[in-house]
């Protein structure tokens, strides 16, 4: 290849005054910007920055600045810098453009178009400080009769649970951060399709473990080592694609997880290749309840598509207990660019129309609603609690609480912050105490922040914020997305 | 009471070192001044050997050698158990240097005495290695050994 026509994404600003020339950038950058010789003359490398700030975090005397390379095109509205980088890049490789994380384009964002309610004088908003205020979450079928037997369900003290990380796209040492945060605030971590690793499998209370069209790690032990099974159809970042680990994030460790060969690829299928049809579908929920000998809930995770409400229709009654719907800002640790951008709907809508769908056929007692995919903050939480939902997963809001930049480099296996890696020397970097106790402060946060505002609706229970959608008000929304989302325009 | 490493978070990075310095000679913790304007000089080796790297520095040994061989008594033990140096009392023979097993104590820079961890007792707290390591791979402990 002749001369690279890419120029850099950053750029690298040192502070010569205060440079001490500690090398902490040069030893903490895996991607080799900084370079410090013998003579004490620093360089740096500007193409290979992703933008992550690791070095500009540990910079003890915060001698570095990372800003956007400031060389820009030809204004055009239409031709984005963007759009000319990807072109160049493919023009260069001839192959598919490939990301991390969730889908970072401006299409509308429902949440900041809705607005909360809140008491004044004629019902009284409760302070959380002063009286009980309980989000006690139950995740399954309720629909048992009186004279019936209860069925298994899993129990949350805040509706907010982890989403699928596998052992292979992140580092050991996340799930070990998350497994020890969901069991300290009494909720759920999940394996992702990567299999169980023996050093998480201690945490079996408060796992949910994944079955995916890969089936990577699955065996009867572990199904029943865990609170809950979940079968991956799609996810919000890749809907109609699998997955693919590129070998070298297979390591020796996440080999033994998956049962495959080390250094190999690990590819997961687009489809299930025995799910063809919601009758396949049932009879694999069925095999996984005799298989957990009906003592576990069985949930199913699809990506928001264009039909999600006639397809999570089918899939309550083909008899999942939890419906988990990933929205299409749900991240990814390796996707190609052109489907995370461009694949699937917002959450918000797909939340609202499938609990909308489930209650006017009457089978909305039969499963759980769970959200996943661009929960940012608690107000999201809130919101999409009260467009339906029963508990939301994130991942991303987790990832950047244990450090993750969201520089989308997750995919080269080279994440400075050790968490989208298998490289033992990167692993290292996020130590398990500190990641829990990072994400523990959040939920912790959050779960203020939601009986907060809870209770300024004058609301003191989670349950009866579910599908409330008179709390919500939309802002700046066109009737037919105020029709889709029910819910009234404010003023109304 | 010590200074211990985890090698399984331990980054490297050298952070420990930089901190130690600057928290020792007056600098107060000071970065910039130590580095621009001093001789830094760090009383602790971070080793990196193969994929692991550790904080080499005092084990403040009961019945510890390098007090045993000071001939000055420069080199005594606080009652909190810290071996610290009285620089006014070192008279730069080195002994200690020879005798300690771990290689800790070097000798000064820039004038006649050696340096040594002394837990920054001087400021009263969490000495700054510890408190400066980007991933809790120091921590104090009470386990002392005993030469």
């Amino acid at each position: 290849m002749t001369l690279s026509l890419l120029t850099p994404a950053f750029s690298v600003g040192r502070n010569e005054e205060r440079c001490i020339r500690c090398g902490v950038c040069v030893n903490q950058c895996i991607n080799q910007v900084h370079h410090l010789d013998e003579d004490g003359f620093m360089w740096v490398t500007e193409k290979n920055c992703v933008g992550c700030h690791r070095c500009a975090v540990l910079c003890p005397t915060q001698a570095l600045t990372i800003t956007r390379f400031p060389l820009d095109f030809r204004p055009n509205q239409y031709w984005s810098a963007d759009s000319l980088r990807e072109i160049y890049r493919q023009a260069e490789s001839g192959g598919v453009l490939l990301t991390g994380m969730g889908n970072p384009r401006p299409y509308r964002s429902y949440f900041d178009h809705l607005l909360l309610n809140a008491s004044q004088v004629t019902n009284p908003s409760i302070d959380p400080l002063r009286e009980p205020m309980e989000l006690t979450t139950y995740l399954g079928d309720h629909s048992a009769g009186l004279s019936e037997a209860e069925k298994p369900l899993l129990k949350l003290e805040i509706p907010v649970m982890f989403s699928a990380m596998s052992y292979g796209a992140v580092s050991l040492n996340v799930q070990k951060s998350l497994a020890r945060a969901a069991r300290e605030m009494v909720t759920y971590w999940n394996t992702g399709e990567g299999g169980l690793h023996d050093e998480v499998k201690e945490y079996a209370d408060c796992t949910i473990v994944q079955v995916a069209s890969g089936r990577f790690g699955v065996s009867p032990d572990y199904l029943n080592n865990a609170a809950a099974i979940e079968i991956k159809i799609g996810q919000g970042a890749k809907p109609g694609i699998g997955g693919h680990l590129p070998a070298e994030k297979v390591s020796p460790g996440v080999a033994q997880t998956r049962m495959i060969p080390a250094w190999s690829d690990a590819i997961s299928p687009a489809p299930h290749h025995d799910i063809y049809s919601i009758e396949d579908l049932a009879q694999l929920i069925e095999t996984i309840k005799v298989a957990t000998d009906f003592q576990k809930p069985v949930a199913v995770k699809v990506a928001a598509v264009h039909n999600i409400s006639a397809i999570a229709s089918g899939i309550v009654r083909a008899g999942a207990d939890i419906v988990a719907i990933d929205g299409f800002r749900g991240a990814t640790g390796a996707a190609p660019l052109r489907i995370r951008d461009n694949i699937g709907i917002p959450i918000e809508m797909a939340i609202a129309q499938v609990d909308q769908r489930l209650r006017d056929e009457g089978i909305r007692p039969k499963a759980s609603l769970v959200s996943a995919g661009g929960i940012r903050n608690s107000a999201d939480v809130v919101k999409i609690l009260a467009l339906g939902a029963d508990a939301v997963y994130i991942g991303t809001a987790a990832l950047v609480a244990l450090g993750c930049h969201l520089c989308q480099t997750c995919f080269t296996g080279r994440c400075n912050w050790g968490i989208a890696t298998t490289d033992r020397q990167l692993s290292k970097r996020l130590n398990p105490e500190i990641g829990a106790m990072r994400a523990i402060n959040l939920l912790k946060a959050w779960e203020h922040e939601i009986k907060e505002m809870m209770g300024g609706m004058g609301i003191n229970a989670v349950d009866s914020l579910r599908g409330n959608r008179l709390m919500l008000k939309g802002i700046g929304l066109e009737q037919h997305e105020l029709d889709l989302l029910g819910v009234s325009p404010a003023g109304a | 009471m010590r200074v211990q490493s985890n090698p399984e978070y331990c980054l490297g990075c050298g952070l420990c070192r930089l901190y130690c310095a600057a928290a020792h000679d007056g600098y107060d913790g000071n970065l910039l001044k130590a580095f621009k304007r001093g001789t830094p000089q760090p009383r602790a080796d971070l080793i990196v050997r193969n994929d692991k790297s550790w904080l080499n520095t005092c084990r403040h040994c009961h019945n510890a050698p390098c007090i045993n061989a000071c001939l000055t008594g420069a080199l005594q033990k606080d009652d909190q158990g810290i071996v610290f140096i009285d620089s006014q009392r070192c008279v730069g023979c080195f002994t200690c240097v020879m005798v300690c097993p771990f290689g800790h104590i070097q000798p000064s820079r820039d004038s006649y005495r050696v340096v040594k961890c002394d837990l920054c007792r001087d400021q009263k707290g969490i000495p700054a290695c510890v408190s400066f390591c980007p991933n809790g791979a120091l921590s104090l402990t009470e386990e002392v050994e005993t030469r």
